[in-house]
């Protein structure tokens, strides 16, 4: 009766005793980078880069973390974008209180979304999300306060608890790292929480879940509530950084380039969105000037990743031996 | 048996079904059952494969909604209660096909069923190691079914009786009054049947237990009323001796496993 023989040891890779010193050292490492990198690189293109990242990390806590695939996360992203743009040029607020109604707007958006479609599973989930979000986009198209195909220009960014004044690219480019790196840590808490592991509990086995008294609709729809106001998060933060909200980020190719991050990078890692979507924003800001059409370019690297890395760039590199010497684990 | 019964001086039942009935696309499966199950007794619901048994569990459970018929619990109508409610009312099943969650350790499962009890399932601000102080409650479940020496494996890990021993321990985490089994001991191991049986046993002394069991020696053995199932339709209840003593149920029978 050894227990030994009950486990199944063969893909299983223990991770090196000091792999969790590892782990922090590269996350300082990166930190670090990303404080210095307005240096060496263009401040916008940063700030874009970060505010992909979150908006891919807040998809991510619902098709990663909760098994959910949402096609419609442009509407959170793009609404919120609105709503801060205006609350800050039509009624002079705020940049922080900006982007909390943004945030707040898209969680509101994400409850009516979320309770409508929560009660189908799979393609139909994603297709009632689409519809709806492509009502939202009809909704911007005609709203007067978006100001239809102009969309909302020349919002000022305002100064930040009324000191900072983020006119100046590098006060800017820092409350952006900033709220990235808060952002990710509210992710990486609600993943890790006690509401996470109900989370994982069902995605694992739903009926079990069930069956242990736990009303899965209502856990799937705070989770599709939490990555919506992230999503919202992002897009505020987004409006300030380009000055302007516009119908392109409510439409479904913005919620299809999220998707397409995420896969890209991983899904369940809390690294493999951020990854995707560095590579597609990446990939758009160095082909914009060349004649070769974006999209076929992001076609073909996905088109590659699907057929060679299953798992995103970031699954793939933690399920090699270094990966799991470092003790990183993606969620199945 | 007898003496068993003696003991029981009121019983009380707990739950009960009147006139249960399922159909699925004009077949019948499940016709006019009627059952009570009673606190502080083992019930066991037998019948050859196909006859509904599993449909029966669906139906109490609520994971599926009857066509015709009534089910109570506790005292109140479930008829139309939502599967997760009537959970949390204190009826709480096992599957046929062993229902774990894989990828969790063995304590990591046990826990998550005390979570909701404990008032630990939404609070999305706090650490992970606020679960912390479920683990005195699951490491005492995991150790009465035995399984302490598995309890930071993988249930995926688990040999295949073990996940029913685990799930049986998850199911128990609940504390609840009425406990579905189904198929406890189907692929253990003699020993572990007996240990199983043990188990039940011992958890019957303060609640009801119903369970779709084919080891008919267990089931003759611990179970204190026996219903038995055939083509959806009760053909006969009763203790064991009376059931197997049946007629139509030796036919059942031997017609089936013949």
């Amino acid at each position: 009766m050894a227990a030994k023989s009950e486990t199944v040891a063969s893909d299983h890779v223990a991770a090196h005793p000091r792999a969790g010193q590892v782990r922090l050292l590269l996350v300082a490492i990166a930190l670090a980078g990303l404080l210095v990198a307005p240096m060496f690189l263009y401040p916008i293109f940063l700030m874009k880069l970060l505010a992909f990242a979150l908006f891919a990390s807040a998809f991510n806590l619902l098709l990663g973390y909760t098994g959910l695939l949402s096609f419609g996360h442009a509407t959170f992203f793009g609404g919120a974008a609105y709503f801060t743009a205006h609350a800050v040029k039509v009624w002079g607020w705020s940049p922080e209180a900006g982007i909390l109604l943004g945030v707040a707007g898209a969680a509101v958006l994400g409850l009516v979304m979320g309770a409508i479609a929560i009660r189908r599973q799979g393609i139909y989930f994603a297709m009632i999300t689409l519809a709806l979000s492509q009502m939202f986009f009809f909704f911007c198209l005609q709203a007067p306060f978006t100001h239809g195909e102009d969309g909302i220009q020349s919002v000022p960014r305002g100064h930040l608890f009324g000191l900072i004044d983020l006119n100046r690219p590098m006060n800017m480019y820092y409350f952006v790292l900033a709220v990235f790196v808060i952002g990710l840590l509210i992710i990486r808490r609600f993943v890790n929480s006690p509401f996470g592991m109900i989370l994982k509990s069902i995605r694992e086995n739903e009926q079990r879940a069930i069956s242990l008294g736990y009303s899965v609709q209502r856990y799937k729809l705070g989770a599709f509530v939490m990555s919506a106001a992230l999503a919202g998060l992002a897009g505020g933060v987004k409006a300030l950084i380009f000055q302007f909200a516009t119908l392109t980020d409510v439409t479904w190719q913005m919620s299809g380039e999220v998707i397409l991050m995420t896969l890209l990078g991983g899904i369940g890692t809390l690294l493999g969105p951020i990854v995707g979507a560095g590579l597609v924003v990446t990939l758009q800001n160095y082909l914009a000037t060349s004649d070769v059409p974006v999209t076929i370019i992001t076609g073909v690297v996905f088109m590659v990743c699907v057929l060679l890395f299953r798992r995103g760039l970031v699954g793939e590199f933690f399920a090699t031996k270094i990966g799991k010497k470092l003790g990183f684990r993606a969620e199945s | 048996m007898s003496a068993s019964l003696a003991i029981q001086a009121e019983p009380r039942v707990v739950l009960s079904a009147r006139g249960l009935g399922r159909d699925f696309a004009g077949f019948t499966a499940v016709n006019d059952v009627d059952l009570d199950v009673e606190h502080a007794r083992i019930h066991a619901l037998i019948g050859p494969n196909g006859a509904g048994k599993t449909t029966v569990f669906n139906l109490l459970t609520k994971f599926l909604q009857p066509t015709r018929g009534s089910i109570t619990l506790l005292g109140q109508d479930i008829t139309h209660t939502r599967p997760d409610k009537v959970a949390r009312m204190g009826l709480v099943r096992s599957f046929q096909i062993s229902a774990v969650f894989p990828h969790l350790t063995v304590r990591e499962n046990v826990k998550v069923a005390l979570q909701r009890p404990a008032g630990l399932a939404v609070q999305f601000w706090l650490p992970l190691s606020a679960l912390d102080r479920l683990d005195a409650r699951a490491d005492h479940l995991i150790g009465q079914l035995g399984l302490a020496r598995w309890r930071d494996h993988r249930a995926a890990d688990l040999s295949y009786g073990r996940k029913r021993v685990l799930e049986i321990a998850t199911t128990l985490a609940l504390d609840p009054e009425v406990l579905l089994l189904d198929e406890p001991m189907a692929g253990m191991g003699q020993e572990d049947v007996a240990m199983v049986a043990g188990i039940i046993r011992d958890v019957a002394t303060e609640r009801a237990v119903l369970m779709v069991e084919h080891n008919l020696s267990v089931v003759a053995d611990i179970c204190h009323h026996v219903t038995v199932l055939q083509r959806g339709e009760i053909i006969a209840a009763g203790d064991y001796a009376a059931v197997s003593a049946d007629p139509r149920v030796r036919t059942a029978y031997m017609g089936s496993e013949a």
